[in-house]
């Protein structure tokens, strides 16, 4: 089919993009691994949260943090194919339209899941255990696949519309902030009503309660479906807005 | 099939309350080579990204090869190619890549093989493997009209091909688009270069105030004007055949 074929074409495109510039990755692996340093090394030691080793506590939020931190890229190279008039070359050629938002989609979601799986392989000689199965590990797997996709069609908005480069990548600083007011780091349970408010009905919450209890092998409540209700509700919203702009430049 | 290969016809398009195209009309002959003569923002690109499916015209119509731009672009897109007014190659990739990429995307039987024609064609071997953005201007410029030439189309956009060129290379670009016209391909070209109208363009519209105040051979054109006076002064070396002569036209490279 052609759609899948030009898709195919320009995934290979894109991922060529990162495995040239590694930079991409390690300046996105940069912040949260510093965090996790910091944080275990540093804070852990004086942040009473649950009973495991403070990595096990931590590592979910880092790996959010590092995932919105990833997606900044996939704005910046829509923006760099604008620019650069690919998009126009791409547009005036029998290609169909979809595969070329499409394929800077999955090239994020392939280069994020390279920065996730490093940032796991770094917490294991951090101390990280996890005893989670087989199954839980493709539950972990398949929540952050679509946290990711969420954040990626939000990150091809301003990819799409913005005028300059700041504004392509502005808009992920707010996104990377959101694990602090979260259960990321400590319990909300210390926290002043209204910030713990915010904190408890944020998607960081719901998202980062549910890889860890995964991952920890814990119960899992509700924190499921209301973690499920969000990647999927930001991703809808996100993908009509995306096309929305996308068809204004087309 | 006619002999036209661009038609447009009463072709309207304003942007918020600039009203860039009042009802523009010209054809483009099968195998000619015809400039769009215009200053600055006189509604060049708006026709040429009309003609390639880029953008929606408010009025009028236009075809390409016989097929409408609005109603069968998909049918446009496949017998035409633009070469925007920057080159738009993908400075990550080398010059190979970049050629295998449209190949690919054109569904060109032997993507390698097109490429490797289209780099010795235009002189760019040497730095096939090398990342485009580490050309100079003047290759860019090459790389950019060898992607659009790949699946060759019948119809060539070329929006002000040489601007930024110096002029050797401005001249290698002339010899090309000359070769693709022997070739048959239609070429429409915008300029505000008037010498590269002249040397190149059988026919020319000067696009001004959203209208064609003016099309035909330049012969035609000429005879718009009161009969030349003959005067005689000396010829003078211009600066740039200065240039020419001590840089040496080393072997068209």
């Amino acid at each position: 089919m052609k759609i899948l074929h030009d898709t195919e074409v320009l995934f290979g495109r894109s991922m060529r993009h990162i495995l040239r510039s590694p930079d991409t990755i390690i300046t996105v692996l940069i912040t949260p691994l510093a965090m996790m340093l910091l944080f275990v090394y540093v804070f852990g030691g004086a942040i009473r949260a649950g009973t495991g080793a403070y990595v096990n506590y931590l590592l979910p939020g880092i790996l959010l943090i590092a995932i919105a931190s990833g997606i900044a890229y996939t704005a910046l190279r829509l923006f760099t194919d604008r620019q650069k008039g690919l998009f126009a070359r791409f547009h005036s050629m029998p290609v169909a339209r979809s595969s070329i938002l499409w394929a800077h989609v999955l090239t994020s979601l392939v280069s994020n899941a390279i920065s996730v799986v490093v940032i796991v392989l770094i917490a294991l000689l951090m101390g990280f255990r996890s005893g989670a199965g087989v199954l839980e590990w493709l539950e972990v797997t398949g929540i952050l696949a679509l946290f990711t996709l969420a954040l990626t069609w939000l990150a091809v908005i301003p990819g799409l519309t913005a005028k300059s480069v700041e504004g392509a990548s502005a808009f992920a600083y707010p996104l990377i902030f959101l694990p602090f007011i979260s259960s990321a780091f400590v319990p909300t349970a210390t926290m002043p009503a209204v910030v713990r408010v915010f904190a408890e009905n944020q998607p960081v919450t719901a998202i980062v309660d549910t890889v860890r209890s995964l991952l920890n092998s814990e119960p899992i409540g509700n924190e499921i479906w209301i973690a499920l209700v969000w990647c999927v509700g930001i991703t809808v919203v996100a993908y009509f807005f995306a096309v929305r702009a996308y068809k204004r430049i087309v | 099939m006619t002999d036209v290969a661009i038609q447009v016809n009463d072709l309207r398009k304003s942007f918020k309350d600039a009203h860039v195209l009042k009802g523009v009309d010209f054809d483009v002959r099968r195998g000619e080579i015809f400039a769009l003569l215009g200053s600055n923002g006189a509604g060049k690109t708006t026709t040429i990204n009309i003609l390639s499916t880029l953008l929606k015209s408010d009025g009028g119509s236009a075809s390409v090869c016989g097929f409408d731009v609005q109603r069968q672009s998909e049918k446009v897109r496949e017998s035409i190619s633009l070469t925007g007014q920057f080159a738009a190659v993908d400075g990550i990739l080398t010059g190979r890549e970049n050629l295998v990429l449209i190949a690919k995307l054109r569904g060109v039987a032997d993507a390698r093989k097109t490429a490797d024609m289209l780099l010795s064609r235009f002189g760019l071997r040497d730095a096939a493997n090398r990342r485009a953005d580490a050309y100079s201007g003047g290759m860019a410029r090459r790389l950019d009209i060898a992607m659009s030439l790949v699946g060759t189309p019948a119809v060539i956009f070329l929006d002000e091909p040489t601007t930024g060129l110096d002029p050797e290379a401005r001249l290698e670009v002339w010899k090309t688009v000359k070769e693709l016209a022997d070739g048959g391909t239609t070429i429409l070209l915008t300029t505000q270069h008037l010498e590269e109208a002249e040397r190149l363009a059988d026919r020319i519209a000067i696009l001004h105030g959203g209208k064609i105040i003016a099309s035909g051979t330049l012969d035609e054109l000429k005879k718009l004007f009161p009969p030349a006076e003959v005067e005689y002064i000396e010829k003078q070396p211009s600066l740039e055949d200065i240039f020419l002569a001590i840089v040496g036209q080393t072997g068209g490279k």
